[in-house]
């Protein structure tokens, strides 16, 4: 390629790696790198109006793709805002690179103006990050950042590159390989772990497969539902797996873990074989941990290491990708006996039976989760839907038919609230065909709501649902009932007039309070070309049901009155 | 995850020599609150690499955990559990030249030591040997009024 800045450099690395679109923040230090954007035309930048929301619409383009996202912000306060995008995608593994302008290298150490220590903040919420220190490693740097952000358990990436480094000039051969000498995941999982596991898959009388988000990670999930197909072995999702078998399968008992439903709670408290496929162990989904899967051996497939025997003793541990490992194991499973789960599949239907997912609907007032299921209904399949964090989150995540991974984008791990907008904008513009519909709530979305501009000036119509309780309602429900009822600083009340706030910004607005309404609404927007607010008010003192009081045991779970009788 | 059996351990970790990666292995230990007891760091001869050596506490699950986290830091090439080990701290003492010098450089040559400075006011030995005789070597330099103790942290070698 020769010579040319490192700017060029910047822009040639990411047009080499197939980036087709770049979300991000001018600013001082990244200036160089700007003007090499305004002059190319491999890949388009979208203009987020905050970094947050840049770093967020880069996840939510790389979640929806399962492509590597690219965002770009200056430094000092651009980079600090960007954190909360990195420790986001962090917690979830989520493929990114945030390439982050930093003083002149003279400047760096003198308090200089927008300096900050990027790689000393980042440091525990990505992968891995770079400051770079000279020209000559630019390109290796950039390679290297893309591999490690892609490959192994994937994550965020930041690159550090000084102003003087993006004028400077210098060769520019990138590289075709990458050579990490510290650096080499594991794929495969060990033949004789594998086989141990196929022999405890053949013995057991109660096996459970448990899906996390590594399986989405992994593009395992044609893999799993044949994996469970063969051997009749009924599964469990977590939130951030929601997808991987689709709604429709009989072998799903549903979404397990704080706000899981009772077949699937039960399932796992219950069961002899736990089979973990991508997933973690993490607390929302085990509770009180002495109580979880307390009579299962368990198997834990996972690309990770530390991720084995970090929280619960493995019996059957195999460090490797879930879709290697799957082919590995799958014909070893051929002459499974599948009568042998009858018994465990008919007390696991029966769970399902006794307290299915269920709420008290209303004619007077739109109940939120009638809200999800009716969107459902409407565009289904069609759609992907992010959310934001909350109540209207786990009521997406327990009433919505997803049918294919990759549909439901979420933030998981850390929680965060702002996540669902950006995130929309992201998956929009990778898909443009499909509906992108953010479900939120009357918190989360005022915190990235300066994303209405960006997506009105370039046309990315995303629908935000907003399930309008007039509350921070997840904490309001816990303040119900942990907290005797005080409603501390909870209560939103106070509102903007969203119609107006979304017109304002160049979007729609829909306000609704009836079924008849919502729909008519939802068609609308669906309809339009334009970024939309369709504010539902909905229930204010709906919780969310079943529910594990933290800390607790799976199967002791606050259940829904529409049931029949006490768990 | 229970840490029962708090048993000392060292381990030695090999990285890629590179910028802040001592940052990266000590953030990870105080992010994750394990202990850190001493810790060595110096570049292995002829190579790209540095040894750290990492003297730590714990129960072999909080080990194993210890080991992986590291192991996932892109710059760490390998590390090394120790079970069969040769292990030395070096030490350095300084004492008052109006002591009895020569009880002193007995002493120390009984912790495989000997005088390495003698100055108007003041001595100075060097000793090297097993952290727990350096302990002892600690505790009975204590009679000749040590000015100042330096310890060099322990250096571990797998048998």
């Amino acid at each position: 390629m020769g010579q040319m800045s490192g700017a060029q450099m910047v822009c040639e690395a990411i047009i080499a790696e197939g980036v087709k679109t770049v979300f991000g923040y001018p600013g001082g230090a990244i200036m160089h790198v700007y003007d090499e954007i305004y002059k190319q035309n491999g890949f388009e930048h979208i203009l987020n109006r905050h970094e947050q929301a840049a770093v967020h619409a880069a996840d939510g383009y790389a979640r929806a793709t399962g492509e590597v996202g690219v965002a770009m912000v200056t430094s000092g306060p651009g980079f600090t805002n960007a954190v909360t995008g990195l420790a986001t995608a962090y917690m979830d593994s989520i493929p990114l690179i945030v390439i982050s302008g930093q003083v002149p290298l003279s400047l760096i150490g003198t308090d200089g103006f927008q300096e900050i220590d990027a790689v000393g903040i980042s440091r525990p919420c990505t992968k891995h990050n770079f400051l770079v220190r000279s020209i000559e490693e630019l390109p290796r740097v950039l390679k290297e950042a893309f591999y490690i952000a892609r490959s192994g358990r994937p994550g965020p990436v930041l690159v550090d590159i000084p102003k003087d480094i993006t004028v400077d000039i210098g060769e520019f051969i990138y590289p075709d390989s990458v050579n990490i000498p510290s650096y080499k995941p594991t794929y495969k999982g060990n033949k004789r772990q594998i086989e141990k596991a196929v022999e405890a898959i053949k013995k057991s009388k109660k096996p459970l497969l448990y899906i996390g988000g590594g399986a989405v990670l992994s593009g395992a999930y044609a893999l799993i539902r044949e994996l469970a197909k063969k051997t009749q072995i009924p599964v469990v999702e977590t939130l951030m797996a929601r997808g991987v078998m689709g709604a429709d399968n009989p072998l799903l008992l549903g979404m397990l873990g704080m706000h899981g439903n009772y077949a699937s709670n039960m399932a796992m408290s219950e069961t002899d074989l736990v089979i973990s496929l991508g997933a973690r162990f993490d607390d929302r989904v085990t509770g009180k941990l002495s109580e979880f899967a307390k009579y299962a051996d368990i198997i834990h497939v996972d690309i990770d290491a530390a991720n084995i025997g970090k929280l619960v003793d493995v019996d059957y541990p195999i460090v490797g990708d879930v879709t290697e490992v799957l082919e590995a194991m799958l014909p070893q499973l051929d002459d499974v006996d599948t009568d042998r789960y009858e018994a465990w599949r008919n007390i696991l239907k029966r769970y399902d039976e006794l307290h299915p997912q269920s709420y008290v609907d209303s004619d007077e007032v739109i109940k939120p989760q009638w809200a999800i299921e009716r969107v459902g209904e409407l565009v289904g399949e069609d759609a992907i839907i992010t959310s934001d964090v909350g109540q209207h989150q786990m009521w997406a995540a327990q009433h919505y038919p997803f049918d294919r991974p990759r549909q439901w984008i979420n933030s998981g791990g850390l929680g965060t609230m702002g996540f669902g907008f950006p995130a929309a904008l992201g998956a929009k513009r990778a898909f443009p065909d499909k509906t992108v519909i953010n479900v939120t709530g009357d918190g989360s979305i005022l915190m990235n709501m300066q994303e209405l501009v960006t997506a009105a000036e370039y046309k990315i119509p995303v629908i935000n649902l907003i399930l309008n309780n007039h509350f921070l309602g997840m904490v309001r429900q816990w303040q119900t009932f942990f907290y005797e009822k005080r409603y501390s600083e909870t209560d939103l009340s106070f509102q903007p007039n969203w119609k107006a706030l979304a017109e304002a910004c160049g979007g729609i607005g829909y306000d609704v309070t009836t079924k008849a309404e919502f729909d008519a609404a939802l068609k609308d927007a669906i309809a339009q070309d334009k970024v939309c607010f369709m504010n539902v008010a909905v229930n204010r003192f709906e919780d969310v049901l079943p529910m594990v009081p933290a800390g607790g045991a799976l199967f002791n779970m606050m259940l829904p009155q529409t049931t029949k009788g006490d768990a | 995850m229970v840490h029962s059996i708090n048993e000392r351990r060292v381990i030695s970790v090999i990285v890629m020599n590179e910028s802040s990666v001592l940052t990266r292995i000590t953030a990870l230990f105080a992010a994750r609150g394990y202990n850190i007891e001493s810790l060595t760091v110096a570049p292995i001869p002829n190579s790209e690499m540095s040894h750290i050596t990492i003297a730590t506490n714990g129960s072999a699950k909080l080990m194993e955990q210890i080991t992986k986290q590291l192991h996932k830091l892109i710059p760490v090439y390998k590390v090394i559990e120790h079970e069969e080990m040769v292990e030395k701290e070096m030490v350095l003492a300084k004492f008052p030249i109006a002591e009895n010098l020569a009880d002193i450089s007995v002493l120390s040559a009984a912790y495989n030591g000997g005088v390495v400075n003698v100055g108007k006011e003041m001595i100075i030995v060097m000793v090297a040997d097993e952290p727990k005789r350096i302990k002892h070597f600690i505790e009975a330099a204590q009679r000749y009024n040590p000015c100042e103790i330096v310890r060099g942290g322990v250096v571990a070698i797998e048998r």
